[in-house]
C-alpha cells in the first residue's frame, strides 16, 4: 500500500522491547516508533501484554523500514529486555535467529533458555548502571538510545521526540531522559546489527495512527455521527478516540448498560436518520445477533466494528485471531442478507470502515466490518488513507409524496426510499416482525418471500467495483487471503517470485456479497491455490468451499491466534504443499 | 395538566392508524391506546414530530395502532432504541410502550438504566401481570400463588417485582401509576409525562381479560392515592411500600439534570486528521 514498489522493498529491521509492569517498555516503543517517523521512515509497533488491569509484563513489537509495513517479519534483530521477568510468557513471540541481537544487562539475571535456545548472540550493556547514573534516569530511555544507535537512527530525531513525547512531564523528565538516551547511544558496542536504517532525505506524508484510530477516522469519514458502545477489550481505544471526536463534528456518543442496548441504541439513532455505529469485539458481537436481524428486517442501516480477539467465549482478550468470520456471516437466525467487510492493514482500517459505512448506508442494512487486536491495538506509519467510495448515500422518502409504502417491492434494486421522523406525510412504523409493503406486521407466504426477495436483492444488486479486493502479482500460485493475514501473504508472494515462483494475492476486503465473478475472474490460471487465515477452523476456506469458487485442490493454511501469521510460515506451506 | 384533553382541538382520531389492534375483546390495551392518542391530540404535537417505539408482545404492537412514527423491535430492547433515538433525535418527542414482561424481566436492566439515564423519554408499561403474547405465563408482576400457568404449575413461587419502588430507586424523575378502566385520567398522566423534562415512567394496570379474568376485578378495586404527588424520595417510596400496587395517580416528580449529548460543532474532519500527520 506504499507509493513505492511494492514488488521490491527494501530491507527493514525489527526490535522486540520486554519488559516487566513499570519499566516503561510501551513508552519506549511508542517513542521508537515516533523517532522512525520523525526520521522519514515507516513502521509497525505491535504490543503484547497480560492480562494485568495496570503493570504487569509487556512487549512491543516494532518493524521499520522505508516502506509502509503490513506484517511483522518472520524473526526479530534485536531483542532488549529490559528486565527477565515473566519474558517466557513472550518468548513464542519473538523468534530470534543465530543473527539477532539479545541485549540485556547481566545485572538482570542470565538469558532464560526460553530465549536462549535460539542461538542469537548476546550483547551484555550495564543498562541498570547506566540509568542509575542520571538522577531520575529510567532504563527504558537508556534501552532506547541503545536501539536507537544500532538502528542507525540520529541522534537527534531521538531527542526531539523525547522532547516532544514527555512534554507535560517538565524539564527535569525530560533532562534525565536525554541524559539516559545519550548514555545508551555513547555505550560501546561490542556487536552490531548486519544493516542499518536508511536516510530518508525528503520524506513523504505520512500518519502514526493506530487500527482502532483508523477505524474511528473511517467511520466520520463516512459520515457516522451517532455511536453507543459497551467497554471491550480490544475495541475501547476505538471509542476512546471516537468520544470527543464526534461531539467535535456535532455527533454524539452514549455508554450503553450493556452490548444487547448498544446495538438496538443504533437502531434507534439511524431509525432517526443519523448514520450509526457500535464497537465491540467477539462476545458482544455475539450478543448483538438478535439486534442486527431486527436492522436487517426493519432495513435500518448500522455499522459493527467488530475488533477481534482470540475466542470463543471470554478466550484470549487481549491477543489477537482471525475467528468471527463465522458468527460475521452466519451468526443470524432467519435468512438476513447483510454486508461483512474484512480491513487489511491498519492504514486498511480507515477505508474498510469508511466504505462499511457508505454501502450500510446505501443499501439500508447491517454492515460488519472485521478488524483484529493486532490491527486495532497496533500503531503503525502509514501514507494517509484514501477516500473509499462514496455511493449514493442512504435514498431518502420526499415529504408528502402521497401513499407511503416504506418497504415497497417496485424499486429494481430492492432499495426502498426510508422517511426519517420529522417528514410529513410518511408515517410508519419500522418493524422487526415480517410486514407488508406498508410495514404493517404480516404473516402471509406471499409477503415472506417477497420481502425477503426485496431484502436479499439489495445485495445481490451490488457493483462493488475493484474495492472487494487487493489483488497484487500473477502467476499459477495464489494465495486467498482476509484482515490482518494480508500483509504477510503480500510479503510471503514477494518473496516466492524472487524464488522464482511468481504468487498472486487474493486479499477480499468484501467478505459478503461476495463477488463471486470478480473473484473467478481474479482466479483465472491459478493451479495452486492456498486460503491463509489466523484461525483455527479455516472459516474463509470452507466458506469458499461451500460457494464452490476453490478448485478441489486448494489447501488451507489456517492457525489461531495470537501468534501473528509470518511470511515465511506462508511461504513453508506453499513449498510444502505444492 | 389544565384543561381536559378530551376537549382538544386536535381529534384524538387523527393519532389513530386505520390497522385493527390484534387484541381480545376487552383488553385494557385498547384504553392504553385511546389514552395515548387523546394526550397527543391534547399537546397538538405534529405527527411527524413524534416517534413511539416498542418491544414484543401484546401492549408493544401498540405502535401500529397510532399514526406516528413507529419502531416496533425485539423483546426487552424498547427502551433502548428509544434511548438511542431520542440521544441522536433530541427533537423529537420520544414515547416507549410495552408490557410487563418486556420492560421488567427480558428488558430489566434498560429499565434501570433508562430511570438512571433520566433522558426526556416518556415510557408506559400496559402492566397485567402476564405474558399474554405466549399464551399465559407468570411475569415478573405475577403473584408468587397464581398457579394458572403449565410452566409454573405450582405458581412462580417467587415475590413479584415492584414497578414503582425500582423506578424510584433506579432515579426515574417521574412515577405514576394509571388504570385502564380510567382512560382519561390515564391520558392526564401521559400528558403530565410528556410535559415533564426527564424520564417519566407509567405503570397503567391493564387488565388481560384471557388470561388474567380475575383482574375485571380491578375496576372495583382500584382508587386513587390519598395523597397528592410528592417530590421527596423517602415519602415516595413509603407510599409505594405502603400500597397494595392498585392505587393510581404521579406518585413521585422531581426536576434532575437531563441527560442528553452535548451538540455543537467545532471542527471538520480535516482538523481531527491533522492530529496524525507527522
Amino acid at each position: 500500500m506504499s507509493s513505492r514498489d511494492p514488488n521490491h522493498p527494501s530491507p527493514t529491521l525489527s526490535v522486540a522491547i520486554t519488559g516487566s509492569g513499570g519499566s516503561g517498555v510501551v513508552t519506549a516503543g511508542q517513542m521508537l516508533l515516533m523517532a522512525v517517523a520523525d526520521a522519514g521512515l515507516y513502521g509497525l509497533m505491535g504490543r503484547s501484554a497480560g492480562p494485568q488491569i495496570r503493570g504487569g509484563e509487556s512487549a512491543v513489537m516494532l518493524r521499520t523500514g522505508d516502506h509502509q509495513i503490513d506484517c511483522l517479519d518472520d524473526h526479530f534483530d534485536i531483542l532488549i529486555a529490559l528486565d527477565w521477568l515473566n519474558v517466557n510468557r513472550f518468548a513464542e513471540e519473538i523468534p530470534l535467529t543465530p543473527e539477532s541481537l539479545i541485549v540485556c544487562d547481566p545485572e538482570s539475571g542470565t538469558v532464560p533458555e526460553a530465549i536462549a535456545h535460539q542461538g542469537a548472540r548476546v550483547m551484555a550493556l550495564p543498562l541498570n548502571a547506566l540509568a542509575k547514573g542520571v538522577t531520575e534516569g529510567r532504563v527504558n530511555m537508556v534501552a532506547l538510545g541503545v536501539i536507537a544507535e544500532l538502528l542507525g537512527l540520529p541522534r537527534q530525531t531521538m531527542l526531539s521526540v523525547v522532547d516532544k513525547a514527555l512534554k507535560r512531564k517538565g524539564a527535569g523528565v525530560i533532562d534525565s531522559a536525554h541524559q539516559c538516551i545519550n548514555s545508551g547511544f555513547d555505550q560501546p558496542k561490542s556487536l552490531q546489527l548486519r544493516s542499518k536504517l536508511p536516510t530518508i532525505s525528503v520524506p513523504p506524508p505520512r500518519w502514526n495512527i493506530s487500527g482502532n484510530e483508523a477505524s474511528g477516522i473511517g467511520a466520520l469519514r463516512g459520515g457516522i455521527r451517532f455511536v453507543a458502545a459497551y467497554p471491550i477489550t480490544p475495541a475501547t481505544e476505538m471509542l476512546e478516540w471516537l468520544a470527543p471526536n464526534l461531539e467535535k463534528l456535532g455527533g454524539a456518543l452514549l455508554q450503553a448498560e450493556d452490548e444487547l442496548a448498544s446495538i438496538n441504541m443504533i437502531i434507534g439513532g439511524s431509525f432517526g436518520g443519523i448514520p450509526s455505529l457500535t464497537a465491540t469485539s467477539g462476545p458482544g458481537l455475539s450478543l448483538m445477533m438478535e439486534g442486527l436481524g431486527l436492522a436487517v428486517t426493519s432495513e435500518t442501516p448500522v455499522v459493527v466494528a467488530n475488533v477481534m480477539r482470540g475466542g470463543p467465549s471470554t478466550g484470549i482478550p487481549t491477543k489477537s485471531e482471525q475467528s468471527d468470520l463465522n458468527i460475521a456471516l452466519y451468526g443470524f437466525h432467519g435468512d438476513a442478507p447483510h454486508l461483512v467487510l474484512g480491513a487489511l492493514d491498519i492504514r486498511d482500517c480507515a477505508f474498510t470502515t469508511e466504505w462499511a459505512v457508505r454501502l450500510s448506508e446505501e443499501l439500508q442494512t447491517v454492515a460488519i466490518v472485521l478488524s483484529d487486536q493486532s490491527q486495532g491495538q497496533a500503531r503503525s506509519v502509514i501514507d494517509p488513507p484514501p477516500a473509499a467510495p462514496a455511493g449514493h448515500g442512504r435514498k431518502l422518502a420526499q415529504a408528502n409524496e402521497g401513499d407511503y409504502l416504506r418497504y415497497r417491492l417496485d424499486p429494481e434494486d430492492g432499495i426502498s426510499p426510508m422517511a426519517i421522523p420529522g417528514t410529513e406525510g410518511c408515517l410508519y412504523t419500522a418493524d422487526g416482525l415480517e410486514h407488508n409493503e406498508r410495514g404493517t406486521p404480516s404473516s402471509m407466504p406471499r409477503d415472506h418471500q417477497r420481502q425477503l426477495d426485496k431484502r436479499l436483492r439489495k445485495l445481490v444488486n451490488l457493483d462493488s467495483g475493484p474495492s472487494w479486493a487487493e489483488i497484487r502479482g500473477s502467476g499459477e500460485n495464489c494465495i486467498i487471503t482476509w484482515g490482518s493475514s494480508s500483509g504477510a501473504a503480500f510479503e510471503a508472494a514477494n518473496r516466492l517470485a524472487r524464488l522464482g515462483r511468481a504468487t498472486r494475492v487474493i486479499a477480499i476486503r468484501l467478505l459478503s456479497p461476495l463477488p463471486e465473478n470478480r473473484l473467478f475472474e481474479a482466479l483465472a490460471g491459478a493451479t495452486r491455490v492456498l486460503t491463509v487465515e489466523q484461525n483455527h477452523g479455516g472459516q474463509l476456506y470452507h466458506y469458499l468451499h461451500a460457494l464452490r469458487l476453490l478448485p478441489d485442490s486448494a489447501r488451507m493454511l489456517a492457525r489461531p491466534g495470537p501468534l501473528p501469521i509470518r511470511p515465511g510460515e506462508i511461504i513453508q506451506t506453499m513449498l510444502e504443499q505444492y | 395538566m389544565s384543561g381536559n384533553p378530551v376537549a382538544s382541538p386536535v381529534t384524538a382520531k387523527q393519532f389513530k392508524s386505520e390497522i385493527k389492534p390484534v387484541w381480545c375483546p376487552g383488553c385494557g390495551d385498547f384504553s392504553v391506546l385511546s389514552a395515548v392518542t387523546k394526550a397527543l391530540a391534547y399537546l397538538a404535537l405534529p405527527q411527524q414530530n413524534v416517534a413511539l417505539v416498542s418491544g414484543i408482545g401484546c401492549s408493544s404492537r401498540l405502535p401500529a395502532y397510532v399514526s406516528v412514527y413507529g419502531f416496533h423491535g425485539v423483546h426487552g430492547r424498547a427502551l433502548a432504541v428509544a434511548s438511542g433515538l431520542k440521544a441522536a433525535r433530541p427533537d423529537l418527542t420520544v414515547l416507549v410502550a410495552g408490557g410487563d414482561g418486556d420492560g421488567f424481566s427480558i428488558g430489566g436492566n434498560h429499565f434501570l438504566h433508562a430511570c438512571r439515564r433520566n433522558m426526556n423519554l416518556t415510557y408506559i408499561v400496559m402492566d397485567n401481570e402476564v405474558y399474554g403474547m405466549t399464551k399465559g405465563q407468570a411475569s415478573p408482576t405475577t403473584s408468587p400463588d397464581w398457579a394458572k400457568s403449565m410452566l409454573t404449575p405450582h405458581g412462580p413461587g417467587v415475590p413479584s417485582f415492584n414497578p414503582a419502588a425500582i423506578a424510584l430507586a433506579s432515579g426515574a424523575t417521574f412515577i405514576a401509576r394509571g388504570f385502564t378502566g380510567k382512560p382519561n385520567d390515564l391520558a392526564k398522566l401521559i400528558v403530565d409525562a410528556i410535559q415533564h423534562p426527564g424520564f417519566s415512567f407509567i405503570q397503567a394496570l391493564s387488565p388481560c381479560t384471557t388470561y388474567r379474568p380475575e383482574q375485571n376485578e380491578w375496576k372495583k378495586i382500584v382508587r386513587p392515592f390519598d395523597a397528592d404527588v410528592t417530590a421527596d424520595p423517602i415519602e415516595a417510596a413509603q407510599r409505594i411500600q405502603a400500597d397494595d400496587g392498585l392505587s393510581t395517580g404521579l406518585i413521585y416528580q422531581t426536576r434532575l439534570p437531563v441527560w442528553q449529548p452535548p451538540n455543537s460543532i467545532s471542527a471538520e474532519i480535516e482538523q481531527l486528521e491533522r492530529g496524525f500527520q507527522i
